[in-house]
């Protein structure tokens, strides 16, 4: 989240689309009611399923699963053209007036630079025109044709309610109301908020929807104002915290893991540290340097020095152009190109794609270890035919699954230490409050010790890439069982020629003077001992930032670009919305997302970004500079908008043997997959109370399509995609509603996920429905809108 | 900090509330509810299923006794958490059972090649045999340099999943424990 779960009940206009929070994340939900309540904000919520978030908005629209990007196309459209944008934010904090190339340009679902051989885009043509000195030219009156808000204007221009409810299938009407509503905040003394889930991510072109959304939030001018932001979610208690410290192309703190190409730590570094694109950009990113050579020395300690560019060879390098996400490697797996796997906490066979390819995959390695609370899918893939009973009839015998499992058992939650961040980005200390059962272990024991008895083995019997494996320093005083607290201190980071906790990432030096784990969290466990477990109460601004509760990345703000809540001079865009202010010498309230005692005009208020300002425009995504509504990659009907360039002309789709595409004269419905309240993931089948409360898988269907089909509530039904079938009771409501779109009526089918071969309650994984199809930028693949028959068994 | 006030709050409400108006169904709620929490210790945690973040207390009893494990016995929401003041969701709130369940794995398991069944395996024996698989994996697939000469010290034939459960610093040694492996296929949780 930019902003935080408090910060909700300031918002005038909260907008739920591709989330259901009353549902999934109830508590956090509160504060939505909290506006409503105290603020009479306004609660539009835009989804297929009528959920119980929709029950309580004061405006619903249905739409077709996987059009929200020309749902939120349509409202920069009507935002534009019923001059209903905040211009001088606009104007002050954006890359509105940026000039393009002559040589850009869009046509027929294509920008320029398309190659439809290699299926990319070569993105000379959608740089900046730049000026002698290497910065962007702008045109501040945004009135010059190649401007970027010229050519937004004009790229948006095809997205009319009329279009839009062409392709959503929602009706024009019902698309004005939402887009009046939305659009009121675009004003200063108006703020709206964003807030998405997986309903966002879990698509083919889900960057760009997130992408499409952020520019919404910019032209409304509600990024950086208390009460706005756009908003994640997100699913697991530390989905943020894990991200925050890698990805499979990311070390900690967001920097990238080095490719091939970058041959030294000089090179990596000319190639990730970027230049300011404005003459008034502070460039943050221009710290890269020291952020990374602090992490070098944390990893390596004493052996990383100047002389062997702080241990940057022992760094596993990437291929140029590899992708090693979870698509692709699932996909080498099956090929049999890998032999070992080892999964801490994760199930991929029920949360990955297309389950019959996870569990062919898993039954190609050699071996195969899981460490976890309880037993699941994954662990006991080799059995799936004897526990999955009639869902996997094809599936082989264990005799012929030559993969040898070991599966460990690991504390939970309670039975460890250490830190969570949540979706506000607050890091929350956790207390060990009891031993783990049995003879388990906690995780970070597990780890170490597999760690320390792999190096014994090469100590013993040499091998290849001993020196990167002895390099990596593991001197914690009990290295079999390192003390979290410990390693916390080494995640915030040391002056190593004092030996003190450095105070934040500020300090942090490129000369190898300071070490640092992960720079985002410097500041988390400081001299003044573990900020993260701080229980203050206060809340100085009344906006429930809560300064002295726990502690937020990065250095400890609570509001992301909390400097455009100020106009360009430093005056609050509105006094109930500022949470910082300048008093002439400095900024006072939240952490300043700007240094703190720069005058209003020294820097553009996105200090991050090269450009200094927000990006409607932006050359990093791989399918275009601006989004663009791609259909699924399997979906009813053909793109409105250019039927030749119909889905993600960039997106990944794999081909092995167990994969396929349907199509929609064998699989005419829009499936949505979904999560209920008494569930959480695939974790809760094994707790007696929401085994008793959701039982039994269902598969959701509208009345209309039952009545087709001669299906009544509780008749037994079969779904198929191309990949699997999954049966169930039907639950037939009316909750999704048919959507004439192109002129077809298109029916959605809702199935929830929290069912499996393993659990007090069991049930057919769902995900033997969804296709290897993935976003080309996150590698999420695409768990809504994707096609499947129903029948009635 | 928060549990001596408290419990004394509520007793000195009972107490009140009962002398001054005879018996009160409210008095004898808050009496029964606080015989469930009397003598437990109490720690503070954080909700592990989504990422709301809900402060929780943990309640536990044991830990003074000699010959017994200490154990959950209650879990509530925090009151303090300015993000969940005490409130806690249908799942939240049923988190004793998460903890204390007997479908919690207490003991390493193996399946051998081609076996249709789990056997024990002590620690070390489970310990040793992992790292010696990863080596023998390691030692075939690891790169040292690549076709044209670069250094990548890569390994790709061995992938490695999660932490999206996890705390930041098990996420950070689970990294140390790549990298000094060289693992390149590396997914959590975040694109699920």
């Amino acid at each position: 989240m930019t902003n935080g779960w408090c910060d909700i009940a300031n918002t005038d206009v909260a907008l739920v689309m591709g989330g259901n929070p009353a549902e999934n994340h109830p508590v956090g939900f509160r504060f939505v009611m909290e506006a409503k309540r105290k603020r009479k904000a306004k609660l539009i919520c835009i989804d297929p399923r009528f959920n119980r978030t929709a029950a309580v908005s004061d405006l619903y629209v249905p739409m077709r699963a996987g059009t929200d990007i020309a749902f939120l196309g349509g409202l920069i459209h009507y935002a534009i053209s019923n001059d209903l944008c905040h211009m001088d934010y606009v104007r002050a904090h954006t890359n509105a007036p940026f000039l393009l190339r002559e040589d850009f340009s869009f046509s027929e679902g294509h920008f320029s630079g398309w190659d439809a051989e290699k299926k990319s885009y070569d993105k000379a043509t959608w740089q900046y025109e730049l000026d002698g000195a290497g910065y962007a030219k702008v045109d501040p009156t945004l009135e010059n044709p190649r401007s970027i808000f010229q050519q937004m204007k004009r790229h948006y221009s095809r997205y009319t309610a009329e279009k839009v409810a062409e392709i959503c299938g929602c009706t024009a009407e019902d698309f004005k109301k939402a887009a009046a509503l939305i659009c009121s905040t675009g004003r200063a003394g108006k703020v709206g908020t964003i807030l998405y889930a997986l309903g966002w991510t879990h698509h083919s072109h889900s960057v760009q929807l997130i992408h499409t959304g952020a520019m919404l939030q910019l032209l409304l001018g509600n990024i950086g104002l208390p009460g706005g932001g756009i908003n994640a979610q997100r699913g697991h208690a530390n989905i943020q915290g894990s991200t925050d410290m890698g990805a499979w192309n990311m070390l900690p703190g967001y920097l990238r893991l080095p490719r091939a190409n970058h041959v030294s730590l000089d090179a990596y570094l000319k190639a990730t540290t970027p230049k300011p694109l404005r003459p008034n950009s502070m460039n943050y990113w221009g710290n890269t340097p020291k952020f990374a050579t602090s992490l070098l020395k944390a990893y390596y300690g004493d052996r990383a020095k100047k002389e062997n560019d702080f241990g940057y060879q022992w760094l596993p390098k990437l291929g140029e152009t590899e992708n090693q996400s979870w698509g692709y490697f699932f996909d080498r797996m099956h090929r049999k190109e890998m032999h070992g796997f080892i999964s801490f906490g994760m199930n991929p066979v029920a949360n990955g794609p297309n389950t019959e390819k996870m569990l062919e995959a898993l039954a190609n390695l050699d071996w195969l270890v899981v460490v976890e609370n309880f037993e699941t899918e994954t662990a006991s893939f080799w059995n799936a035919k004897k526990l999955g009973e009639k869902f996997y009839p094809k599936y082989v015998d264990p005799a012929k699954i030559q993969t040898e499992v070991i599966l460990l058992p690991a504390a939970c939650f309670a039975e460890k230490d250490g830190s969570f961040v949540n979706s506000s980005r607050w890091l929350q200390w956790k207390k060990a409050a009891v031993p783990p059962p049995g003879i388990a272990k906690p995780d970070h024991e597990i780890i170490a010790r597999i760690f320390m008895a792999v190096r014994a083995l090469y100590e013993k019997e040499g091998g290849k890439g001993m020196e990167p494996l002895m390099a990596m320093q593991w001197n914690y005083a009990q290295p079999l069982t390192p003390s979290l607290e410990e390693v916390a201190r080494e995640v915030n980071g040391r002056d190593l020629t004092t030996g003190a906790q450095v105070p934040g990432f500020a300090a942090l030096k490129d000369d190898g003077s300071t070490a640092c784990g992960n720079w985002v969290y410097s500041g988390s466990w400081t001299e003044a001992g573990n900020n993260m477990a701080r229980r203050g109460q206060e809340d100085p601004t009344g906006l429930g930032l809560f300064p002295n509760y726990a502690w937020s990345w990065p250095a400890n703000r609570r509001i992301l670009y909390n400097r455009a809540s100020n106009d360009a001079d430093g005056k609050p865009w509105s006094e109930s919305h500022a949470s910082i202010r300048w008093n002439g010498t400095k900024w006072t309230g939240d952490t300043p997302d700007y240094k703190a005692d720069a005058g209003p005009h020294d820097y553009g208020a996105f200090i991050m970004l090269p450009e200094g300002v927000a990006k409607f425009y932006t050359t990093e995504l791989a399918e275009g500079p601006f989004p663009e509504h791609y259909e699924p990659m399997e979906s009813p009907v053909k793109n409105a908008l250019h039927p030749n360039a119909s889905a993600n002309p960039c997106a990944p789709v794999m081909t092995s043997s167990a994969d396929a595409m349907g199509t929609p004269d064998k699989y005419p419905y829009v499936a949505i997959t979904y999560r209920l309240t008494e569930h959480f993931h695939y974790w809760t089948k094994h707790v007696a109370s929401g085994a008793e409360l959701q039982s039994n898988f269902f598969v959701e269907l509208p009345e209309a399509l039952a009545k087709e089909k001669g299906i009544k509530g509780g008749d037994a039904v079969r779904v198929s995609s191309a990949r699997g079938t999954v049966e169930g009771p039907a639950m037939v409501t009316q909750r999704m509603r048919p959507l004439t779109v192109g002129g077809k009526t298109i029916y959605h089918v809702g199935i929830p996920i929290h069912w499996g071969y393993v659990g007090r309650v069991r049930g057919p994984l769902v995900n033997n429905l969804t296709p290897s199809a993935f976003d080309p930028n996150s590698g999420t693949p695409e768990y809504k809108g994707f096609l499947v028959n129903v029948e009635k068994l | 900090m928060l549990p001596v006030n408290r419990r004394q709050f509520l007793q000195a409400g009972a107490a009140v509330t009962a002398t001054a108006f005879g018996f009160r169904l409210e008095a004898a709620s808050a009496v029964a509810r606080e015989l469930k929490i009397a003598r437990t210790n109490q720690v503070q945690s954080v909700c592990p299923y989504c990422a709301v973040g809900c402060g929780v207390v943990i309640h536990t009893t044991g830990e003074r006794v000699k010959n017994a494990r200490p154990t959950v016995v209650h879990i509530e929401g925090d009151p303090d958490s300015p993000v969940n003041r005490g409130t806690l969701c249908s799942k939240g709130i049923s988190l004793k059972e998460f903890v204390v369940n007997d479908r919690r794995l207490t003991k390493p398991q193996y399946r051998a090649a081609g076996s249709g069944e789990w056997t024990d395996i002590s620690w070390d024996d489970a310990i040793q045999k992992i790292a010696r698989r990863i080596k023998d994996t390691r030692d075939k697939g690891f790169q040292e340099q690549d076709a044209q000469g670069r250094t990548v010290n890569r390994l790709d034939t061995l992938g490695l999943i999660g932490g999206c459960t996890d705390t930041n610093e098990i996420n950070y040694l689970l990294g140390k424990f790549r990298f000094g492996l060289g693992i390149l296929p590396y997914e959590n949780q975040a694109r699920l």
